[in-house]
């Protein structure tokens, strides 16, 4: 505590780059807690999927249709413990810019597939006793502002028409990376009202296996028990699933790490720059220190305290502000980032980087300063 | 052997022997200081004079340990401290040596108060302790009413004197000053060489001053002279 004074004095010396450095680090910190919000954002699915459970596509692509007749085939597979399935309906409400996701579910078995999901139990009865019934997730609940009871009017675009649902209940997440802006209403109603070509057809399938099952080699068992006919399947696990739908929107990973390796080595730089200035304009000063007894390791330390002190508070305010942004702005895509918070681990990850590159970009400056030479020091003068 | 002992004292505060100082620049040598034996005892007021590149300033940071001889050995207060290195004879320096340099080298962002605390960081004084040494130094030189001023708000002459609260604070062994009053005014000047005699006279400190001045050489009990690397009385 008895050096702070002098450490305060040195940052403060030239206000406005200390300013600037501390605010290079906050926008960059900022930029960083908002890419790993959207990166987790994306890969929400991926984390938030059932480590046991399997989907069964059409193995021409996802939007063809497999026959409802493959439930009891694969009910029946050995290792598979429970089916359900589901279609996408992709209607809109309102306006085309409200977009959430909508399934048709089969309401006797989707609880059971995911209890992640929780509703109360009037809430699933509710959903069972009426055809017209539709859930919807707390997110898009909000966003909307609906509440049980209402009536939800949704335009269909691939199943056309005007259709209307009751909402009869509104689900929570268990954990934070589960999705809440999905909207389930029947599926025996979507047979009832729908096409024709949509008789007797489901979108996906999901399979839960038994505990101990391999993977692998039951998604090959079912996929070879639908080979060489109309329908063939293509069977992954839920986690590879959702992997693969993340990555048909282009390497966001990629695009995110690249983006934020160069503004840290952009803030590499500048804030060396700042502090190997700080240094230079000050060899007097510092070889003063070392006259009067300040050792050199004091003066090493002395430095990266000052490049450390301006990382972590540009950098605490930086995340800081992401936090707030993600927890008050919530998400900017109107929906297509459903799950839109700052994570502990995102945070930390955040501070971590900020503590490396502080140390980084004060490291050589410190040496310099450790290297000083009292009396050529005071010749250069 | 150049022998200092004008206070009558029995034994030497700081023992040079043979010391030499030469700097290489390229294929050259530099023979900055020849074969230097010096004497002085505690309490003495000694100037060095000389004209520029003798080695006035190169003698006096051999001597406070800032720089290290090429050969010959320096002994102050029983300690060789050529034999010491790196941290060691930082902390010697912090212990035995105050420093008062031609450009006063006060820190501009710190205070006169925080610039003369600077020495006692160093030691394990408490905050309180470190603020009544910081008072009385400024008291002695006369400066207690600016101790809130930054050097940039105080005279040439205000700010040597800051220096020299500095250099005193930490009661050091001896006072090294190099052209003190060099880039004062004569007024300034004066009072300057008035403090050091009332910290010889007053305080028992051993002062080793380099000056070009006369005056100020006339303040001195004794005057040694350098000349290419040679002691002369």
């Amino acid at each position: 505590m008895k050096y702070l004074p002098l450490l305060l004095a040195n940052l403060t010396r030239r206000k406005v780059r200390t300013i600037l450095t501390v605010g290079s680090f906050a926008v960059a910190l900022f930029l960083f807690g908002l890419l790993y919000t959207i990166r987790a954002s994306f890969n929400q699915g991926i984390e938030a999927a059932g480590a046991d459970r399997l989907v069964v596509i059409n193995k021409v692509s996802l939007i063809q249709p497999l026959p409802l007749a493959y439930r009891d085939r694969i009910q029946r597979t050995p290792g598979i413990k429970e089916v359900t399935y589901a279609n996408w309906f992709g209607g809109v409400y309102q306006d085309e810019k409200n977009f959430f996701a909508q399934f048709a579910v089969d309401h006797s078995t989707w609880r059971a597939m995911y209890p992640e999901f929780l509703l109360s139990e009037k809430e699933w009865s509710d959903f069972s006793a009426s055809r017209t019934a539709c859930i919807a997730g707390e997110f898009t609940a909000k966003r909307f502002g609906w509440k049980v009871g209402d009536r939800i009017p949704v335009r269909g675009v691939i199943y056309p028409g005007a259709w209307e649902f009751d909402l009869v209940g509104i689900y929570k997440g268990a954990r934070p990376q589960d999705d809440t802006s999905q909207f389930w209403f029947r599926w025996d109603y979507l047979q009832e009202n729908g096409p024709p070509w949509t008789k007797g057809y489901v979108g996906w399938y999901v399979a839960r296996m038994n505990a101990g099952e391999d993977m692998a080699a039951l998604a090959s068992k079912l996929d070879e028990s639908f080979a060489n006919s109309t329908w063939e399947t293509r069977t992954q696990s839920e986690q590879f699933f959702m992997a693969s739908f993340v990555k048909q929107m282009g390497n966001i990973e990629f695009l995110m790490v690249t983006i934020g390796s160069v503004v840290f080595f952009t803030l590499l730089l500048v804030t060396g720059n700042s502090m190997a200035m700080s240094v230079r304009e000050r060899t007097g000063e510092l070889a003063v220190l070392k006259a009067v007894g300040f050792t050199d390791t004091f003066v090493l330390g002395l430095v990266m305290t000052e490049s450390l002190l301006i990382a972590v508070v540009g950098g605490g305010l930086g995340i800081l502000a992401a936090k707030a942004f993600t927890v008050f702005g919530g998400d900017p895509t109107g929906g297509l980032l459903p799950v839109f918070y700052l994570s502990m681990v995102g945070i930390v990850s955040g501070l971590v980087a900020t503590v490396l590159v502080g140390v980084a970009a004060g490291l050589l400056p410190a040496l310099s300063a450790r290297r000083l030479q009292v009396v050529q020091a005071f010749r250069r003068l | 052997m150049v022998k200092i002992g004008s206070n009558g004292s029995s034994s030497s505060l700081v023992v040079a022997r043979d010391v030499s100082k030469t700097y290489h620049r390229g294929s050259e040598d530099l023979h900055v200081l020849q074969g230097i034996n010096l004497q002085i005892d505690a309490g003495d007021f000694v100037a060095f004079m000389g004209p520029s590149g003798s080695g006035k300033t190169t003698l006096l940071n051999l001597l406070g340990g800032l720089d290290v001889p090429s050969t010959g050995s320096i002994i102050v207060a029983g300690d060789e401290i050529t034999r010491l290195s790196g941290p060691r004879l930082t902390q010697w320096r912090a212990r035995h040596v105050g420093f008062i340099f031609q450009m006063y080298n006060l820190l501009p962002v710190l205070s006169a108060f925080r610039n003369v605390e600077l020495p006692l960081l160093l030691t394990s004084l408490s905050s309180d302790e470190r603020r009544k040494r910081v008072e009385t130094a400024l008291r002695v030189v006369n400066l207690q009413e600016r101790m809130n001023h930054k050097p940039g708000e105080l005279s040439g002459g205000q700010q040597q004197r800051v220096a020299i609260a500095r250099a005193i604070v930490a009661d050091p062994t001896f006072l090294l000053c190099d052209e003190p009053t060099g880039d004062l005014d004569r007024k300034s000047a004066d009072e300057i060489l008035e403090l050091l005699e009332l910290l010889v006279r007053d305080f028992k400190k051993t002062v080793l001053m380099v000056t070009h001045d006369p005056r100020a050489a006339e303040r001195a009990h004794a005057t040694l002279h350098l000349d290419k690397g040679l002691l002369t009385q």
